[in-house]
């Protein structure tokens, strides 16, 4: 019944389950962030995901080292990031299109390489969970903040990281400019193209991380297609957030909330039909999407090419 | 910029014959006049559910009939979009194979429209009992209630915290048909017990069945069921917390040995071989089946490690009987 929502085990639920959900589109998203605050848009981060998923598990499950294992999940990201640079930034190729073919690309040769390089699901020992001494014994928030895996710690900690990279060093003002005002940029004396292909391959080596998170961290096995979406929704959430870290990670919570709320709106039998529970997020987005985003602008650049005019 | 445009249609190209190359896959060609038999399906060949299962039958199938010679398999997996499925099965049909299978019944509006284009060709779909009345369609389905009621029964018998836990796709066809299977076994043999039902509207969102069935475990649950191809993420929960499992449509044995009790399993090639010898003798269709414990289509296939109580054993080798011989009603 409705009452039953506001125990203390169905709050402690609701918001531990929304922590992990969340981890894969806070590094996919923070990822994208930083390529769209340069300019390019990166529809390709589910194919990024899937292949950086796939590499994390098979290094895994062959050598048991999971440092290793989110390296080369990083590596094969960077490499698709490259590409993707290669064609947006050289190329001038239009970037939606575009990133939809890495897309296809990712899914494909992830799925091909499991058919060939393993031939069915099957589990890893991936991240163990870390229980931080006394922290995590107090009750409640223990379960909720302190007892998850590295890779949730780390995806929270990248929220001020990128925070702090995007507004606070020259760095950051360059990845800002170029998506504002490229020409502006680059009277300056900023490599346009040198930014842009450090966000891309930046925001491919999260993904990369997003993809291992699922397969090493959260998960624990690999599957083909296993992001289901979740590298569009990071998309989404990006815009949703308004180009800054801290509100894609506003956005990535309050969507990953309200998925566990529905799953415990369910398991309570509280009598809401399945189907309009497993809505409610996406309708609650949409919502706030609504309401916020005709405030926010976008960077100015963003998905135009850069070309100069010598 | 005209070269860029060329470069890019190119890599797109590329793209596309890359992500092409993982989904079909042909046996060896025959020697002389083998039965041909096409299959569809929404997931992959070995995604230890509902895919999986058909494919394993027609290995069966072809093991029976003496080889690749004799009994020629081709299938395209992963056609999770039904207008490529669509395309592939025309594709199949006129090929001229003899059985063209669309293993889903989100293919059904999809046969109904290419069957009577080729009325030589026998088709086959599932799950459903509608052959739309076509003289060269045949329609089969599992009745997966029995398993979910057996295994529910096991369940509800091993659970001491009388909490269980079931993650569902979404609440249609096959899937309701287990889980409603499932609940009515569980109170059957504990009225006061508490099912929990998750259905989380994916087939495939893996992430989502994991937090799923930690929502259950949170609730409560120290055992766990859950249908199609997603549940790999929630059997890796049920795994990590120590709770029971129980599978349906293959044999989820493999993915957690020291926790999964038992698994209902789909025995396809029952209906199949049925299919087969009514084409042999000329009849393309126009009939359905359904596997059941009672023909031997569906079995409940026990974890070797695992040790059941012998009085459990007991109560579902007589909850399987009594389910045989039309003294349980499962639904």
């Amino acid at each position: 019944m409705i009452s039953d929502l506001f125990s203390v085990t169905v709050l402690v639920g609701i918001l531990a389950s929304g922590i992990r959900l969340a981890t894969p589109y806070l590094y996919a998203a923070i990822g994208e962030t930083f390529g769209q605050r340069s300019g390019v848009l990166n529809l390709g981060v589910e194919g990024q995901m899937l292949l950086g998923a796939f590499a994390a598990f098979y290094v895994a499950r062959t050598t048991g080292n999971l440092g290793l294992a989110v390296l080369v999940a990083m590596l094969v990201g960077a490499i698709m990031g490259l590409a993707m640079a290669f064609v947006t930034v050289n190329l001038h190729a239009q970037q939606g299109i575009s990133g939809i073919g890495f897309y296809l690309f990712g899914l494909g040769l992830s799925d091909l390489l499991f058919q060939k390089m393993l031939g069915t699901v099957e589990t890893v020992r991936g991240f163990p969970k870390i229980h931080i001494p006394v922290l995590s014994d107090i009750p409640g928030l223990g379960e909720i903040f302190f007892s998850q895996n590295l890779l949730v710690y780390a995806a929270y900690l990248l929220v001020p990281i990128a925070w702090f990279v995007l507004n606070k060093t020259t760095l950051g003002l360059k990845i800002r400019s170029v998506g504002e005002n490229p020409e502006a940029a680059d009277s300056l004396g900023v490599s346009v193209a040198g930014i842009r292909y450090f966000t891309i391959v930046l925001a491919g080596t999260l993904s990369g991380i997003a993809g291992a998170s699922l397969s090493i961290a959260l998960l624990n096995v690999f599957q083909q297609n296993m992001t289901s979406g979740l590298g569009f929704i990071a998309v989404a959430l990006v815009y949703f957030g308004g180009w800054r870290p801290w509100g894609v990670l506003g956005g990535a919570l309050l969507f990953s909330m309200v998925n566990s709320l529905q799953l415990w709106i369910q398991v309570l039998g509280i009598p809401i039909p399945s189907d309009i529970a497993v809505m409610m997020p996406y309708v609650l987005t949409i919502l706030v999407l609504v309401a916020t985003v005709s405030r926010v602008r976008g960077p100015s650049a963003l998905t135009k090419p850069f070309e100069r005019e010598d | 910029m005209k070269n860029t445009v060329r470069l890019f249609v190119l890599f797109v190209l590329l793209a596309l014959v890359v992500g092409a190359c993982g989904a079909p896959a042909t046996e060896a060609p025959a020697m002389e006049e083998p039965f041909r038999v096409a299959v569809v399906m929404p997931s992959a060949i070995n995604d230890l559910a509902f895919s999986q299962s058909m494919y394993d039958a027609l290995l069966r199938i072809q093991e029976d009939m003496g080889g690749s010679e004799n009994f020629e398999i081709v299938y395209s997996e992963n056609m999770f979009v039904v207008d490529d499925a669509s395309a592939a099965l025309r594709d199949y049909a006129s090929q001229g194979f003899d059985l063209v299978i669309g293993h889903g019944s989100q293919y059904g509006s999809s046969l109904q429209e290419i069957a009577p284009d080729f009325p030589e060709t026998s088709f086959a779909w599932g799950t459903t009992v509608d052959t739309f009345g076509l003289p060269n369609v045949f329609a089969y389905e599992a009745a997966s209630d029995q398993g979910g009621y057996v295994n529910g029964v096991i369940a509800a018998s091993l659970s001491e915290s009388n909490t269980m836990g079931v993650v569902g796709p979404i609440e249609t066809g096959d899937a309701k048909l287990y889980v409603d299977g499932f609940v009515a076994g569980a109170k059957a043999t504990k009225p006061d017990i508490q099912v929990n039902v998750n259905y989380i509207g994916s087939f495939s969102d893996v992430a989502l069945a994991s937090e799923a069935a930690n929502t259950h475990v949170s609730a409560g649950a120290d055992v766990l069921t859950g249908t199609a191809q997603m549940v790999v993420g929630a059997i890796g929960v049920a795994e990590e917390n120590n709770v029971l499992w129980f599978g349906t449509q293959s044999n989820q044995t493999s993915l957690a040995p020291s926790i999964v009790v038992a698994s209902q399993v789909y025995h396809w090639e029952v209906v199949l071989a049925e299919i087969i010898e009514l084409i042999n003798a000329g009849t393309l269709g126009g009939q359905s089946f359904v596997i059941d414990l009672a023909n031997g289509g569906e079995m409940i296939e026990f974890n070797p490690d695992y040790a059941v109580p012998a009085e459990v054993q007991a109560l579902a080798d007589t909850t399987i009987q009594g389910i045989i011989d039309g003294s349980i009603a499962t639904k």
